[in-house]
């Protein structure tokens, strides 16, 4: 992290204690809010299908801290979100490490493409994504119970994620650019 | 820290991310391999999260009520003529009750009639949903020196909410009625058939194998059956209805997507066997 940013030239603050610790606090910033809004999303608010919120936080974190700052998403990190989401869910292991797996790969992939692209467009992109990861995650279960279940939620979950996109991106844009943001230590 | 060449150091990167997945495959086949080390991880996990949603549950509850309370203000009225009547019509019902219990209790003592114990039994908070999209449970604040055991029923104050499934050292997991792997032998009221109650992660769980010629009545009135042993007698679950593609469901009596509290009863039933019991004799004993 820090080998990286000293290879570029330049004039920069001279890397004391505090200055470090602001740079690995701005990098775990993405990964921190993301576990902290998986558990609050468990909490007893008493919304009706409030279970179906956790894998739609999950999934939109993971893709958009992908998709925005990798560095600070990177694979290990989102196996560790996967595995909280299991627990958290009740999944079979591994299906949402697996899940979430995919969606970072797939951000990482489309970078290139999507990161000059405008909000709506990558609204779209995710919308895909969601879609697949419901499916998936049905299937997963379905495979790993050895139980047919009924693709209610399927739709339920894919539409959600969708719906859910735009209020947690605007805020982690936000972020992105001032308190992740380690250029600004 | 090791240093290593930029190119070893860019493909270990770009490996990184294959080995996850498959690993997370290998997470899969081990959590088919061994369940009851599945469980154990997601109940140490439970555990150490109920206290933080034990601790928000009353400040929550206390905004749900508030916010309830003001909704409430403004069918007051309505809701106290609905409520007048309802008491004129439950007194009545009441007198018969008490009338009816006094004779119960005296054919009993003149058929010798051998009563059933006392159940124990636990208050416990409900902190957290449990459940997921394909599960439908929740979690249960018990304390730390708790008698909670795996296979004991929790019930609201209207009718039976489900079973303990899974028991940690603060708290407990019940696997409500409505999960579809929870299956309930009941009896229909009406008729005295036997039924299996099916939970398919839907409100309404099904019936299925009642006997021939003798189908649920639309507004029947279903209760736990006592054949396997692993329920009592004559809880009450809920009513009979019938969907518009003629599948008999249960409304459950008890409030199941509004659970705050629950009570869970010890029947010193046997019917279901802990799948850790094979562990030695001498190991159990506490």
């Amino acid at each position: 992290m820090a080998s990286a940013d000293e290879q570029r030239p330049g004039i920069r603050p001279r890397a004391t204690l505090g200055r470090r610790l602001d740079v690995a606090a701005r990098h775990a910033f993405p990964a921190s809010l993301t576990v902290l809004l998986m558990l609050l999303t468990e909490a007893p608010f008493g919304f009706s299908d409030q279970t179906t919120l956790l894998p739609a936080v999950a999934l939109i974190s993971v893709w958009f801290w992908s998709l925005y700052r990798p560095g600070a998403m990177s694979p290990p990190v989102v196996f560790c979100i996967g595995l909280l989401l299991d627990m958290l869910d009740w999944l079979p292991f591994g299906t949402g490490v697996l899940i979430l797996l995919l969606a970072h790969g797939l951000a990482l992939r489309w970078r290139r493409v999507l990161g000059r692209q405008g909000f709506v467009l990558v609204w779209v992109a995710f919308a895909a994504v969601a879609a697949a990861a419901a499916a998936l995650e049905w299937l997963a279960t379905a495979i790993l119970n050895w139980r047919l279940i009924s693709p209610g939620p399927v739709v339920f979950q894919a539409v959600l994620s969708f719906a859910l996109y735009p209020a947690l991106a605007i805020a982690f844009a936000r972020a992105q650019r001032s308190i992740a943001n380690p250029e600004r230590a | 820290m090791i240093h290593l060449s930029i190119p070893t150091r860019q493909a270990l990167a770009k490996l990184t991310l294959p080995v996850l997945v498959a690993a997370s495959f290998g997470l899969m086949l081990l959590g088919k391999a061994d369940a009851l080390l599945a469980d154990r991880a997601r109940v140490a996990f439970a555990d150490a999260l109920a206290p933080i949603y034990a601790a928000l549950a009353a400040p929550l509850g206390a905004v749900r009520a508030g916010i309830a309370d003001t909704t409430n203000l403004w069918s007051l009225r309505s809701d106290n003529a609905a409520l007048r009547a309802q008491n004129d019509e439950l007194r009545r019902w009441q007198s018969i009750a008490l009338a009816l219990d006094a004779e119960n209790r005296r054919l009993k003592e003149e058929l010798h009639w051998l009563p059933d114990g006392a159940p124990s039994y636990v208050t416990a908070r409900v902190v957290a949903d449990a459940g997921g999209v394909y599960a439908r449970a929740v979690l249960v604040s018990v304390g730390p020196d708790h008698s909670v055991k795996r296979g004991q029923i929790a019930l609201d104050g209207d009718g039976l909410v489900g079973r303990v499934t899974e028991v940690g050292s603060r708290s407990a997991r019940v696997l409500l009625v409505t999960d579809l792997n929870s299956r309930i032998p009941v009896v229909l009221q009406g008729s005295g058939a036997h039924a299996i109650l099916v939970g398919s992660n839907g409100p309404y769980p099904r019936l299925m194998y009642w006997p021939e010629g003798a189908p649920p009545r639309e507004g029947e009135h279903v209760v736990t059956g006592a054949e396997t042993d692993a329920f009592p007698a004559n809880l009450p679950v809920g009513t009979v209805h019938y969907t518009s593609a003629r599948v008999p469901e249960v409304v459950p009596a008890a409030r199941l997507d509004s659970l705050e509290i629950v009570r869970i009863f010890n029947y010193g039933l046997s019917g279901i066997r802990d799948p850790e019991a094979s562990r030695p004799v001498a190991d159990r004993r506490h």
